[in-house]
């Protein structure tokens, strides 16, 4: 008789869960007053077609805020994985201010990020004096090729930051004849 | 006609095939609180053909240490006992392959022959885990067909045929028309000293567990050793997957797994239709007439046309799908008994329950006439 009564318990408790079946579990955020009382249906996440909400600062992607950039390169120098790779040309004359307005004097020919390497520790982003790199709650961006993990925020074409380097290497060769002749001068006159 | 009946039992097999792996998948799933498959087709409806056009597409590989006839034979030969098993079975009141008057006896015997293949199986892939497979599986089919068989024997010997299609025609209002029955009467619980006639009442009050009550006993008996039959959970320890990774085919990969797999679901549905067959009105329709709403013959049709053959197979093919709905839910529900759990259950509950069984049953006919 025990085995009878365990096996029709048994039947009762899939049959329940099949007859519940239809129910689904409505994609409420853990902070909602409802979120543990969905205890019937299936708890499967279709993950494409839903997902589960992410807080609002949530700190997935890495994006850099090229405009606000000052080029100080703390981000890289911080990263303990070495993902942020930074190159800076000197611009001849202040280019304009971040929107807290701090002078820029950088330009940043290479401003990439290698999410493959990333480890999300944030440590970039409290260094940033200008607070440009910030993590988005953005966590689905698997790539097929490898290479397209890799980041780019500059806003210079090659060309642009060809001009550029030259433009600064003029303006330091100018810089340099002038002294040169001011010195020369000083020389004749001393 | 037995060509027709042969083409649609073919066809029907396969279909229903079909819808099972899909209603397995969807029924774990549903008592597991997933969704099951839902990618392919409407709500994941054409993963099963889907599975099947993968498993064709793939190797057939056959190991070098393996007895290659009996390795590449086996598939083939539990397929063959299987669907040889459906020729007797009638879809419809003029409906069937072929209707032999032993029919019973021939489907016993043939399924057995199923016993053969798999120990080929098992054999043939010189494998261990295939050889205790297939060990385990004959050691559990031949102790099965015991209570199986005094379950079917017990229906043999209620309705005095071997004719799956006789037995069928005793089970409704179209009883007089078989031939040979013509001035047979059906009796509530088969006893003639109620005084209730249900020869022109028929639905389910003419079943055969309703004929006589202790063949909802050996339903009950035959539905359990059915599933041992065909090797289901929860007595699926032939191809245990968490000990012996899948018994008997585990060497076995493309057409012949797909063949083995086919067979497997045939065999539940054969088993299914036996039991509906012989317990459960067969074709007949469950709803009994009810003085003026002539319910039983508006749901039996014409039993020589169109209608009787679309009532026919309806009734059975639902009959049979809620067995197979019982099978998957005792499959997701109960856990795989042990090998001496296996044999007690055989030997010491169900051979002499089945065997009192047919002792009721004789002294039963003996009231019925």
């Amino acid at each position: 008789m025990a085995v009878v009564k365990s096996l029709v318990s048994g039947a009762r408790l899939t049959m329940r869960h099949f007859l519940k079946a239809g129910k689904r579990r409505s994609s409420e955020y853990v902070s909602d007053e409802s979120y543990f009382d969905q205890k019937e249906g299936a708890v499967t996440l279709c993950y494409p077609y839903e997902a589960l909400p992410v807080p609002d600062n949530g700190r997935y992607r890495l994006h850099n805020e090229i405009d606000d950039c000052i080029v100080c390169d703390l981000c890289a120098k911080i990263c303990p994985v070495n993902c942020i790779t930074i190159e800076s040309v000197k611009a001849t004359e202040e280019i304009g201010s971040t929107s807290d307005g701090t002078k820029k004097r950088l330009y940043a020919p290479v401003f990439d990020i290698d999410m493959a390497k990333c480890c999300y520790c944030g440590l970039c982003t409290t260094v940033c004096p200008t607070d440009c790199l910030t993590m988005t709650p953005v966590y689905d961006f698997s790539e097929v090729d490898i290479k397209n993990m890799v980041y780019h925020f500059t806003n210079l074409t090659p060309e642009q930051a060809e001009e550029k380097k030259q433009l600064f290497e003029k303006q330091q060769e100018e810089m340099a004849a002038a002294k040169a002749a001011a010195l020369a001068a000083r020389k004749k006159q001393g | 006609m037995p060509l027709l009946a042969f083409v649609l039992a073919v066809g029907l097999m396969l279909l229903i095939v079909i819808v099972v792996v899909y209603a397995e998948r969807k029924v774990a799933a549903f008592m597991q609180d997933r969704v099951g498959p839902t990618e392919a087709g409407p709500h994941g409806t054409l993963q099963p053909l889907l599975d099947v056009l993968k498993l064709l597409q793939k190797e057939d590989i056959i190991p070098a240490a393996a007895d290659k006839k009996l390795f590449a034979i086996a598939p083939i030969m539990i397929f063959a006992a299987v669907f040889a098993g459906f020729a007797v079975i009638p879809l419809a009141p003029t409906l069937v392959p072929a209707g032999i008057g032993i029919g019973v006896f021939y489907l016993l015997a043939i399924i057995s022959l199923d016993v053969v293949g798999l120990l080929m199986a098992g054999w043939g892939s010189n494998n261990k885990y295939a050889m205790l497979g297939a060990m385990r599986s004959v050691a559990q089919i031949v102790s099965y067909e015991i209570p199986a068989g005094l379950a079917i024997l017990s229906v043999v010997m209620i309705c005095q045929s071997l004719d799956f299609q006789e037995i069928s025609y005793q089970q409704g209002v179209l009883i007089n028309y078989f031939p040979g029955l013509e001035y047979e009467l059906n009796w509530l619980f088969g006893i003639e000293a109620l005084g209730i006639n249900t020869t022109y009442v028929g639905g389910f009050f003419t079943w055969n567990i309703f004929r006589a009550p202790v063949m909802l006993v050996a339903f009950v008996i035959y539905f359990i050793a059915s599933l041992a039959e065909c090797n289901r959970a929860p007595f699926d320890i032939p191809e245990a997957e968490s000990e012996l990774v899948a018994g008997f085919h585990v060497e076995y990969s493309g057409f012949r797994f797909a063949t083995f797999f086919l067979a497997e679901y045939a065999m539940m549905v054969l088993v299914c239709l036996v039991a509906v067959i012989l317990f459960l009105g067969s074709w007949n329709t469950p709803l009994p007439n009810f003085g003026p709403l002539a319910l039983a013959n508006l749901t039996t049709g014409n039993p020589g046309g169109i209608t009787g053959i679309f009532w026919g197979a309806f009734w059975l093919i639902s009959k049979t799908l809620v067995l197979l709905f019982l099978q998957l839910w005792a499959r997701w529900t109960y856990p795989r008994l042990r090998v001496d759990q296996l044999m007690h259950l055989c030997w010491k509950v169900l051979t002499p329950a089945a065997l009192a069984v047919v002792l009721v049953a004789g002294v039963w006919r003996l009231l019925m006439v």
